[in-house]
């Protein structure tokens, strides 16, 4: 197990083939402390597989190093940098069986067979696998054949970190409960350093401890769940992260208040005057925005709260445990979350919870330490 | 002040651009009727997959399947399916990887026979027509191009079969391709657009083929979370606005859900239950209905019920005023994780203490994993909320929220949505 | 239910015909051979299964399949490997693959009978390149009088001709073996023999099964070749079944023995090639994809 550092890494595909899923990486900064959970969160073509395949060793960093434990390796080949990593589709031994599938990297290490036996049958029962352990693998579902594949990385005690490539992609919706709490029980009873890759951010959020969220080879914010939820440092953060995203609506600022056309929001704090619309000073100008989360709209009826905003209702989506109200205000579109139950008036006005209203100029959070590093 | 009709213009087939055109030209108020606000005809437009039910597209098409079986080598693949699928609104097919969704499609679309079984269109049987005679679509979930022919091109392939004439092939390449916001890329070729982008060619090509019956077998499922959710928001529009059946194979009931319509469970080969997507999520017929239309899965356990009481392993639930109809007898207890609670619910509200195995936060969320009556369920509570692991922890069911299915499966009691 | 278009059959007849003229016709004109003596001016009569007795019970006709099982698995040891060998060091990507694909494809591109002629003159010992070099070593090299450097020669002859296409075929099987599987095993700590003996090789097992199938035959059925360059000498060292075949029809009118010779070395080749299919693909039917492939 190892702390991972990453100093400066850049990448680029010029005198490469540029291969589908790779792409350049600007200058990236980060240390991942030893025994942690994290996740690399962006939209396909953001540089995270990219970013994977320069950890564990696939790829060579135009610029920058990597360290493991203080030690540079940036010019180890993955098969002694000593990762595990689990790719997207399932890679498996055909002609092997599922236990040889899982003692294939031991043994390659050379363990000892007594250590080795252990802790194959360990991890297949942890996996559920126990019963298919002498089954051929070439001839199961996609699905335990990637249970085999999650296996073969999970067998390995003594890896430096367990990488993940986006590796629940194939699995049924239902069983990815299960993996996914079955990796969490496996990160607190191991505590290997855990590196997850994906697009998926229910998958992100729920297993990593930190979050790197990534666009176009750039990490935009780098912080818990509860960070990226509920102070996105980007707008496309905020939009990224939740289902539905946040709502981003044009405004400006006037002392204690945001103004959206002629309604008027309270907020928690005061932002500094020289970034008003219209002051002189160039710099301090910028596009400004408001950001709320559906979650933290409430609906009211407008007759018993004059200062609410009063919206028409668009559409509702029944989605069971929760609707999602479309509402105009104006000419903006707002979504609003309204839990099972809850009614909906029919001539609603919204209440913004102030402490939850975030301002961003020019697409990044206003007034918060909270950012890229 | 110049209103249009909304209905009129759908009824009366007036094309995108004639609309566009007289947006442009007039310069007053322009408000479209059943209708408060004045905005994009876009915006309009993506809420007509809103639409009821029982509302009737006009040009619609109906496909039955009438006992259909399908054996492949001895083992049933399709075990006496009987739907009636409308173009009233989208139609999907829900169910877990290998449950029959594709080999359904497939027969749908008449690349495969059925064993048995009729299939009818418009009332009239296909069976033993090939596909290429049918007016059918398919998009995979796989990304499939031509990979030699540029954009244009692709989307071009059916009218070109057809022997459209040129000037029309080329309008309605190019709707179709505004409409998927991919009227930029029409000279690239396959190979160097995103997979976003691929699929909206594979989209692009399946609308202008102006299809019948229109099959999208998992058609988002190699996408981006967020993308998926896009283009999830436009698809139903697209296809529902040529009159065509529109039926779509999806294994995540949230998607489902988000999609609205018809949906058709199906498990082990089996529709277990069709209805308003709704009306099944919320009434599931039986208990594999509930479990297959359930994220996060469906907590279950045995009890059994006498008097006012249910006996839950050794713990004993009181059941307040709910389900008192219901005979003593053993059920199955079903529960959604979002009706179990850090907090009491209602007068009702049970308390039950469980060992914590998992706890997942996703910002707004938190996922419960835990240990109770040797059963491992799942709590979702809104926020944030951090709990240590292995330790005991209280919990809060609400009965009133209990789902009661006989031994046998089929549901015996459910919850009564309008008092939640 | 069934909806058969009966006027497919039109369509089928065209290469009906063919085939009865190219290979049925020919081969109950044989059976009819096979089963009669003629003694000229058109006249047969029937002499039942002699033909077939004689050539069983014949030396001539087992030593003569003698030189052809060893010639095949000789063949078949060498160009298997080294076919797979090469196919291995042979570049992925970039201008190398296509410079290295036309090499290969070269030697396939030589009709028969040059191959054979090109091997004559190189083994010779006055003029040509392989033959002088080597005598001139002090190597005692002459394949026209010595029967072991005469089998040295074509079996040289047929492992340059044919190799190239047991590279090709693995290559295809090679290259479509997705990265994903290499970088895994990189990670697992697999040696290079480990990723041949569990990601390439079990990936390339179909294609190296129509390699063996397809060598097999050929190189059982050779002729051209040791006809060209040997003539079947020196002595009878190189008369394989074809080239005694042709002697004994065409050099001693012998139709009757010929043809019974011919259909049984048919058979032979038939029963051989069964058994080299039934035999790769039992242990491939025991890990086929199975249902579960299935999604």
């Amino acid at each position: 197990m190892a702390s991972i550092v990453l100093d400066g890494i850049a990448h680029s595909y010029a005198d490469e083939q540029s291969q589908d899923g790779n792409t350049a990486l600007k200058s990236i900064h980060h240390e991942w402390e030893d025994g942690g959970a994290y996740a690399l969160l962006g939209p396909s073509g953001c540089g995270k597989t990219t970013l994977l395949n320069i950890i564990s060793g696939l790829l060579t960093p135009s610029r920058g190093r990597v360290l493991f434990n203080q030690q540079d390796v940036t010019s180890l080949p993955a098969e002694q940098r000593n990762i595990a990593q689990v790719f997207q589709f399932p890679v498996v031994y055909d002609t092997m069986t599922v236990a040889e599938n899982l003692m294939f990297p031991l043994r390659m290490r050379k363990l000892a067979k007594v250590d080795r036996d252990a802790r194959v049958k360990e991890v297949l029962s942890m996996l559920g696998l126990a019963d298919l352990a002498d089954r051929k693998a070439r001839r199961l579902s996609p699905d335990i054949k990637q249970k085999i594949s999650l296996g073969r990385g999970l067998v390995r005690t003594d890896a430096n970190a367990i990488l993940f490539d986006e590796p629940l992609t194939v699995i049924d919706p239902e069983l990815k409960w299960q993996l996914r709490a079955q990796l969490k029980k496996v990160h607190q009873q191991f505590s290997h350093t855990m590196i997850y890759v994906t697009h998926d951010q229910t998958e992100a959020l729920t297993f990593a401890d930190k979050v790197m969220v990534m666009l176009e080879g750039e990490v935009l914010q780098i912080g818990t769940p509860e960070e990226l939820f509920n102070s996105p440092a980007h707008t496309f953060v905020g939009n990224f992260i939740g289902s539905p995203g946040m709502n981003i609506l044009p405004c400006e600022l006037n002392g204690p208040f945001a103004s959206i056309g002629a309604h008027r929001i309270p907020l928690a704090q005061v932002y500094p005057a020289t970034t008003y619309p219209g002051t002189t000073h160039p710099g301090a100008r910028g596009r400004l925005e408001l950001g709320i989360r559906p979650e933290y709209i409430d609906l009211v009826a407008r007759e018993e709260n004059s200062n609410a905003l009063p919206a028409t209702i668009k559409s509702i989506e029944d989605l069971g445990r929760f609707k999602i109200v479309q509402l105009m205000l104006d000419h903006h579109s707002i979504q609003v979350l309204v839990p099972e139950g809850a009614p909906v008036p029919s001539s609603p006005a919204m209440v913004f919870r102030p402490e939850h209203v975030k301002i961003y100029r020019d697409s990044v959070l206003y007034g918060s330490k909270t950012g890229p590093d | 002040m110049l209103v249009l009709s909304h209905r009129m213009l759908r009824t009366t087939g007036v094309e995108m651009e004639t609309v566009k055109e007289i947006k442009k030209a007039w310069t007053g108020p322009l408000v479209f009727a059943n209708d408060l606000d004045t905005f994009s005809l876009d915006q309009r437009l993506r809420e007509c997959r809103r639409i009821e039910c029982n509302t009737v597209w006009p040009g619609g098409g109906m496909l039955e399947l009438i006992h259909v079986n399908k054996m492949v080598d001895g083992e049933v693949m399709i075990d006496d399916v009987c739907l009636t699928l409308s173009s009233d609104c989208i139609n999907i097919l829900l169910g877990p990887t290998l449950s029959g969704k594709t080999s359904l499609l497939r027969l749908m679309a008449g690349l495969d026979k059925p064993s048995s079984g009729d299939i009818r269109f418009n009332g009239k049987s296909v069976i033993g027509r090939p596909v290429q005679k049918r007016n059918v679509a398919m998009v995979y979930q796989q990304f499939i191009n031509y990979p030699s022919l540029s954009v244009f091109e692709n989307i071009a392939s059916p009218l070109r079969v057809a022997k459209m004439e040129k000037k029309s092939v080329t309008r309605q390449v190019h709707e179709a391709a505004e409409l998927l916001k991919i009227d930029e890329l029409l000279n690239r070729s396959p190979a160097q657009l995103s997979g976003g982008q691929q699929q909206r060619v594979a989209l692009a090509r399946a609308l202008v083929k102006r299809a019948e019956l229109v099959l999208l077998d998992e058609p988002l499922a190699n996408l981006d979370y967020k993308l998926r959710e896009e283009l999830r928001a436009e698809l139903p529009r697209l296809f529902s606005e040529q009159g065509a059946v529109l039926v779509y194979a999806t294994t995540e009931s949230t998607e489902a859900l988000r999609l609205g319509g018809k949906t058709a469970v199906l498990h082990e080969g089996r529709i277990r239950q069709y209805g308003k997507t709704l009306e099944v999520f919320r009434t599931p017929g039986d208990i594999t209905t509930a479990m297959v239309f359930s994220d996060p899965p469906l907590n279950t356990a045995p009890v059994t019920k006498s008097g006012a009481q249910l006996t839950l392993g050794n713990h004993p639930i009181p059941l307040g005023s709910q389900a008192l109809g219901l005979s003593d007898a053993a059920y199955r207890l079903g529960i959604r994780p979002h009706h179990i609670g850090l907090q009491q619910q209602g007068p009702g509200s049970v308390a039950i203490t469980g060992i914590v195995t998992v706890n997942e936060i996703t910002g707004s969320e938190s996922f419960i994993h835990f240990d109770f009556a040797g059963r491992n369920w799942i709590a979702l509570i809104h926020g944030v909320h951090a709990v240590a692991l292995n330790e005991e922890i209280q919990l809060f069911l609400d009965p009133q929220t209990f789902y009661f299915f006989h031994p046998t499966g089929e549901l015996a009691h459910a919850p009564d949505h309008d008092r939640l | 239910m069934k909806n058969w278009n009966n006027k497919a059959w039109l369509l089928v007849l065209p290469m009906l015909a063919l085939v009865a003229f190219s290979a049925v016709i020919p081969l109950m004109t044989v059976v009819n051979y096979s089963v009669q003596d003629s003694f000229g001016n058109n006249e047969f009569f029937w002499v039942g299964t002699e033909w077939f007795e004689e050539v069983l019970h014949s030396e001539r006709f087992y030593n003569a399949l003698l030189r052809n099982l060893l010639f095949s698995s000789i063949v078949l040891a060498i160009e298997i490997p080294l076919g797979v060998a090469i196919a291995l060091c042979m570049p992925r990507r970039g201008v190398a693959v296509s410079v290295c694909l036309v090499l290969m494809a070269l030697p396939l591109l030589i009709p028969w009978n040059v191959v054979g002629t090109i091997w004559q003159i190189f083994g010779r010992v006055d003029i040509g390149l392989l033959g002088h070099g080597l005598t001139s070593l002090g190597l005692d090299y002459n394949y026209t009088q010595d029967p072991l450097d005469a089998w040295i020669t074509v079996i040289l002859m047929d492992i340059w001709h044919w190799t190239s296409l047991v590279v090709l075929l693995c290559y295809s099987g090679l290259v479509a073996i997705p990265e994903a599987y290499y970088q895994a095993a990189h990670i697992d700590g697999a040696s290079r023999w480990a990723v041949f003996r569990n990601i390439q090789l079990p990936r390339m097992k179909r294609v190296l099964l129509i390699a063996i199938l397809l060598r097999f035959m050929d190189s059982f059925m050779i002729y051209t070749e040791p006809f060209v360059l040997t003539g079947g000498g020196p002595g009878n060292s190189t008369t394989f079944l074809s080239i005694d075949l042709v002697q004994m029809a065409v050099g001693q009118f012998d139709l009757g023995p010929a043809a019974a010779m011919s259909l049984v070395y048919f058979l032979i080749i038939l029963l051989l090639s069964w058994v080299f299919y039934t035999v790769m693909t039992k242990s491939d039917a025991d890990a086929a994809p199975g249902l579960g492939e299935r999604s």
